[in-house]
């Protein structure tokens, strides 16, 4: 154990890393309390202190009065689809652009990395116009298919990486007892895969559970609305009752909290390896 | 096993959904914005060829107001620079000589970074609310009534109001990617480097941010392209109001082609959003050069 030496500076650097990390828990500490307080509180009684009666009935009431449990399932199936394609349709397409030969790989390999550069403004009104036609807007393919399509780059890249360390004798060994390419692919490939597969998880969970411009443009009805959606438009109905918007808030972020607190290395270390490709 | 690596089927197979969905998502629709930023288009009608006048019409429209929305986020770029991301270094550097609570101080400081913007905006919202915001009350129990302010509502406020919880949010993403740069020189530099009498500052102004420069140079062009494409917290804290002080190009964007049907124009901006963002990658690459050091 380090023991912390009380010299001057020690104190001031200490001092510091308390107050940053007061200013960047403040905003968290205080939606969890106001979520559990009436208007009373909240607007003058006991604005920054712990609740004095602890109001459960927010969460009820946005829960069931105002649909969040319905936008908070909406969330949780796009994310889990776009997680679950954009893993696979990635791994697939890894294991041809690394370990497989033809003719055009490289210019495949390029026009990825160029997809890691195109921010999603530039499609949104084409995409939106495709939609429209194929009568797809308000449906959780609008969304989907696109996150899907985005999160591809920074997965097949988070893959590559990963492939490249398999050694290829494993897979000729596998060949030479019969194996067919779908079988080593399956069986060798997938398996050995799982630490990208993590990687790509985080990735894909951040930007789909938290995406907020293809989510509003692409679905107006409240049955398809994901939680950010249906947030925004919450706080529009709920302008001057703030408990039931905070309650809505922590539901929106708990899962994310949750899944910090138990992987927060491995979310760490997957956005770093993201920004270093990137 | 060449032969089963060459089997045509099989490739088609495995790099058939990836590419679909690249080509119709991505793809067409670069080329479509491209495409649409020619015309003079409503969405509805159909739309007249008009070359590259949106773009003209871009940098000469006094009521569009797009070269406000550069000057904007140019100030978020600048900001970013000046102040986040020395944050980010000092905060990285202290961290990273691992003192006490190292991966208490890091992970507390990352969380801001993986909430949903929507949440971030949402409470910054409620701080800055004129009656009940946290803010004002506190400037009022201080006595300081004269400075409150309707922050998000007031044209000299907003900009800031706004590009302070999209600085606030990124600290702790900036801090991590240069933490890990750190982590990753290696030790016995820094060993030596004390031994021969260095002090920490000495010891992070002469070895340490020297050997940190790439990752530098990618916080410094993330922070630009990042400032271009901010959308998110400035949607729902102004949507670029009032009277367009805090519009950045995507808010209006959005705003020409959603609310207004103005089809092409709108795709002028979009094209102009990725073409900055290139040559500002570019540009930046090219001025901050580095020396590859193994």
């Amino acid at each position: 154990m380090k023991k912390i030496k009380k010299s001057p500076a020690n104190i001031l650097l200490y001092g510091f890393l308390a107050l940053w990390t007061a200013i960047q828990i403040f905003p968290l500490y205080w939606m969890l309390t106001f979520s559990l307080k009436d208007n009373n509180e909240i607007f003058g009684a006991n604005v920054i202190g712990l609740p004095h009666v602890w109001r459960w009935e927010n969460y009820t009431s946005v829960l069931t009065r105002g649909k969040v449990g319905t936008y908070f399932l909406n969330s949780v199936l796009v994310t889990g689809a776009t997680i679950a394609l954009t893993s696979i349709i990635a791994l697939m397409a890894t294991y041809a652009l690394t370990r497989m030969i033809w003719k055009g790989r490289k210019l495949a390999n390029n026009v990825v990395m160029l997809g890691l550069t195109v921010p999603i403004h530039t499609a949104i009104l084409p995409i939106f116009i495709i939609l429209r036609s194929l009568k797809m807007t308000n449906s959780y393919q609008a969304l989907i298919i696109p996150y899907t399509a985005f999160g591809l780059a920074m997965a097949i890249m988070i893959c590559s990486s990963l492939m490249e360390g398999i050694p290829r004798e494993l897979e000729e060994a596998a060949f030479i007892d019969g194996c067919s390419i779908y079988g080593i692919f399956g069986s060798i490939i997938l398996p050995l895969m799982r630490p990208a597969i993590a990687t790509i998880s985080i990735f894909t969970y951040l930007t789909a559970w938290n995406e907020l411009m293809f989510a509003t443009i692409f679905i107006s009805d409240s049955n398809y609305r994901t939680l950010t959606v249906g947030i925004q438009t919450l706080s529009g109905s709920y302008t001057t009752d703030w408990g039931p918007i905070g309650a809505a808030l922590v539901v929106a972020t708990f899962p994310t909290l949750i899944i910090y607190a138990f992987m927060s290395n491995k979310i760490q270390e997957s956005l770093v390896i993201g920004a270093v490709k990137g | 096993m060449e032969k089963a690596r060459s089997n045509v089927v099989a490739i088609c197979l495995f790099m058939l959904p990836a590419a679909v969905l690249f080509t119709v998502i991505i793809i067409v629709p670069v080329i479509m914005s491209t495409y649409y930023s020619l015309l003079n288009w409503d969405g509805i009608t159909k739309g007249t060829f008009v070359g590259l006048e949106n773009f003209v019409q871009l940098f000469k429209s006094k009521t569009a107001g797009f070269p406000k929305t550069l000057l904007n986020v140019s100030v978020l770029a600048g900001l970013s620079i000046v102040i986040q991301l020395p944050l980010a270094l000092f905060l990285a550097l202290v961290l990273g000589k691992g003192i006490k609570g190292e991966v208490f101080f890091l992970s507390v400081f990352f969380i801001p970074v993986l909430l949903s913007t929507t949440v971030i905006g949402q409470l910054w919202s409620k701080i800055y609310n004129p009656d009940y915001g946290i803010l004002n009350v506190a400037l009022r129990a201080l006595g300081l009534d004269h400075m409150t302010k309707v922050w998000l509502g007031d044209q000299k406020t907003a900009l800031l109001a706004v590009f302070i919880p999209i600085l606030w949010q990124y600290v702790g993403y900036h801090m991590l990617i240069m933490y890990a740069g750190i982590k990753s020189i290696s030790p016995e530099l820094r060993e030596a480097a004390r031994i021969d009498g260095a002090t920490e500052g000495q010891l992070a102004r002469y070895v340490t941010i020297p050997l940190l420069k790439p990752v530098l140079r990618t916080s410094i062009i993330f922070s630009v392209t990042g400032s271009l494409k901010a959308f998110d917290l400035i949607y729902i804290l102004t949507n670029g109001g009032p009277a367009h002080a805090s519009e950045v190009p995507s808010t209006l964007m959005v705003s020409m082609i959603f609310n207004r049907n103005r089809y092409g124009f709108g795709s002028a901006i979009a094209v102009m959003i990725i073409f900055l963002c290139f040559l500002m990658a570019i540009l930046l690459r090219k001025l901050i050069r580095t020396e590859e050091v193994v």
